[in-house]
């Protein structure tokens, strides 16, 4: 019989891998103990982990919750647990953990930033979670003009009028035909609203206790410019990044302009710029709050960097796409909207979510200008004689509030990859 | 070059005809930067006319026909499709741009919307049709293709041959009157080509204005009007099939004919 010829008679089944290669002793072998480095590296690790662990697990829980300075603190261990352990003075968060969530905001006032903070959530739900009703955006698009009104306080009539002005233009816009016209029409009735409102508030005061930027600190404030900067920074850094590519001279000299500019720029020079330069450039008397002058300043900072990951998330698509798109008879914005961007921002999902993460943490750098932010507020504890000496609990819950936030980011964007997988191409 | 006298007489002896000009290109010059990519070409398509194009790489081919819907722009010369002149008019670019359908080599389907979202698409967002109509003439084409079971799928969930045949469809829910193929099989495997040139033999059958870059001889001999083949950015012969294949004029012809016919 000749060597180069075979003909199969059956076909063969498929069978069960060897027991070896499977569970848990399978994965073992080949994720530990594959060669003799990794068996050591595994063992190295084991050891300093166990080392950690065997510090800091004893400092957690051999601590004292109730005490009014560290000094009572150190009784209470040295009588519970025996002279000599040291253990963590738990009693400086259950002292202060009202000031490090609300910085100095009016103790009986605190329903109103908690009340504030359960409807964010309430209104970002629809955006995060496209299987909920679509109505729900109506309350999305209404939340931070509710939201800055129960943060701030004073008349209602302020934000509901801009409301009620972006409304009524959104309404006259069906009524004319061109751009430019439209855009006028929103302008000129969000103005007249606006206006309205210092009369309404005469005639039927209606509002409740306003309460100034001082006065907010801790996560609170971190929270209120994190997410503030986080829902601006996608849509300006879509179009720093849609301009930058663009082929309009001008446009994209802007873009490239501002995007270099505010990358080359410390975050913390352009925090300075906010707090004292910025009101050089205003008219003589006008207030502008320092909360707002910050939230600008880090929303253009995280938009720069915004539009350089989006951008890296267009170059990443083929020209396929956009030809595709022309192809169809599509025009520019339509193939922006419902071919490229959907696309380009699936791919750029991690980035994304790495500076939506980096600028909720760069808000703590709002401290170094006076703004009593998480890390400014346990600068001003540890000043305190009752709690001078205190480092590792106060840091400590900083970094896990920060990392339970961080932490729900980074599984959120996990999902929506996940979700957004359409089989590979 | 040939003469438009000649390439009338040509189609006037074609099965397909109503004397209506679909496409006519005058003169049209096109460079990529110094490079000259397409050089005095001279093409009346008529309605009804199949029309396959083929050439070496390089020739131009692939340019040509994305000229016609303005996936490139052209420098000098004329180009009216269905009576509109191409110009830098982003209406009556978008206009021809509907009335024309186009299938890349690479299917370029969306991968974010399944089969049927794909073909439903720009019938709802270019020409405003209702949701529900625009389903209708999607599923409708999907089953012209014979795909019809994989319009919740999403593109990367399908087999090359099958994305194509859902482009094809994606194509023909605009009602286009011209279809571009720009080397529609050349990507896929050598068992799905077939599918997709049944698919395109039978549109042709039904009398679609098309226009084929393509290395498919035999797809050229059985619905072709007219073969044209390009060398260097020129039109170098046209003819009818059987003439193209039997008995090729140019010296240039006869050598790639006998490259791709000689395995």
């Amino acid at each position: 019989m000749s060597e180069t010829s075979f003909v199969r008679k059956e076909i063969l089944t498929s069978q069960a891998p060897p027991l070896s290669e499977i569970g848990i002793v399978g994965w073992m072998r080949e994720n530990l103990f594959s060669n003799w480095f990794n068996t050591l590296l595994t063992i190295l690790s084991t050891v300093s982990v166990y080392l950690v662990l065997a510090e800091s697990i004893p400092w957690i829980f051999q601590s004292s919750w109730t005490a009014t300075s560290l000094n009572e603190c150190r009784e209470n261990i040295a009588r519970e647990y025996g002279e000599g352990v040291h253990g963590a003075c738990w009693a400086v968060i259950r002292e202060r953990y009202l000031q490090m969530l609300f910085g100095f905001y009016p103790s009986e006032l605190y329903w109103r930033p908690i009340l504030a903070f359960v409807l964010m959530l309430a209104a970002l739900s629809p955006i995060l979670f496209p299987s909920l009703p679509r109505t729900l955006l109506l309350f999305s698009a209404i939340y931070p003009f509710a939201g800055y009104w129960l943060l701030w306080g004073g008349s209602i009539w302020g934000p509901t009028s801009i409301v009620a002005g972006v409304a009524v233009g959104f309404f006259g816009m069906q009524f004319v035909r061109y751009r430019v016209a439209m855009i006028g029409v929103l302008a000129l009735s969000i103005y007249f609203f606006f206006r309205l409102s210092g009369y309404l508030q005469i005639a039927l005061p209606l509002g409740i206790e306003p309460i100034e930027s001082a006065k907010m600190g801790g996560f609170l404030l971190s929270v209120t410019i994190g997410t503030t900067g986080i829902v601006l920074s996608l849509p300006i850094g879509i179009i720093l990044a849609l301009g930058r590519t663009s082929n309009l001279l001008i446009v994209k000299a802007i873009c490239v302009g501002f995007i270099e500019f505010i990358r080359g720029v410390p975050l913390i020079t352009l925090l300075f710029v906010a707090s004292t330069l910025l009101n050089l450039f205003m008219p003589p008397g006008t207030n502008f709050d320092l909360i707002l002058r910050v939230v600008i300043m880090v929303t253009m900072f995280a938009s720069a960097y915004m539009a350089e990951v989006i951008r890296g998330g267009l170059a990443a698509l083929p020209r396929g796409q956009y030809e595709a798109a022309d192809a169809l008879g599509l025009d520019y914005w339509k193939s922006i909207r419902l071919i490229i961007m959907p696309q380009a921002l699936k791919i750029s999902i991690p980035g994304i979510v790495s500076t939506f993460i980096g600028l909720f943490k760069d808000t703590t750098l709002v401290s170094i200008i006076g703004l009593l932010d998480p890390l400014g507020l346990t600068t001003s504890i540890r000043a305190d004689s009752d709690w001078n000496g205190i480092v590792w609990e106060l840091y400590g819950f900083v970094a896990m509030v920060f990392f339970i936030f961080c932490f729900a980011m980074s599984r959120y964007s996990m999902y929506l990859e996940r979700k957004l997988e359409t089989g590979n191409h | 070059m040939n003469s438009t006298a000649k390439v009338d007489a040509l189609v006037s002896g074609s099965k397909s005809k109503t004397g209506e000009v679909a496409i006519m290109i005058k003169d049209m010059n096109k460079w990529f930067g110094s490079f000259h990519a397409l050089r005095d070409i001279n093409l009346k398509v008529y309605a009804g006319e199949r029309i396959v194009i083929c050439g070496p790489s390089g020739s131009g081919k692939s340019t040509l026909i994305r000229c016609i819907n303005r996936l490139e722009v052209h420098q000098k010369g004329t180009i009216v499709v269905e009576g509109t002149e191409l110009t830098s008019d982003l209406k009556n670019i978008d206009k021809i741009r509907s009335e024309v359908g186009m299938c890349f080599q690479h299917f370029n389907l969306f991968p974010h919307l399944t089969t049927l979202e794909n073909c439903m698409l720009a019938p709802v967002w270019v020409r405003r049709v209702p949701k529900k109509e625009a389903r209708d003439t999607a599923m409708h084409f999907l089953e012209k293709v014979k795909i019809p079971e994989q319009a919740m799928k999403y593109p990367g969930q399908l087999s090359g041959g099958q994305q194509q045949r859902v482009a094809i469809a994606r194509s023909l829910c605009m009602r286009p009157r011209i279809m571009l193929f720009d080397e529609p099989t050349s990507a896929l495997d050598p068992e799905m080509i077939k599918e997709v040139l049944d698919t395109m033999i039978e549109l042709a059958e039904d009398g679609m204005t098309m226009l084929c870059v393509t290395h498919e001889m035999g797809f050229a001999r059985k619905v072709a009007d007219r073969v044209i083949f390009m060398d260097e950015g020129q039109i170098v012969e046209q003819n009818e099939p059987e003439e193209f294949f039997s008995n090729p004029k140019s010296d240039r012809t006869q050598l790639f004919l006998s490259q791709i016919l000689g395995h």
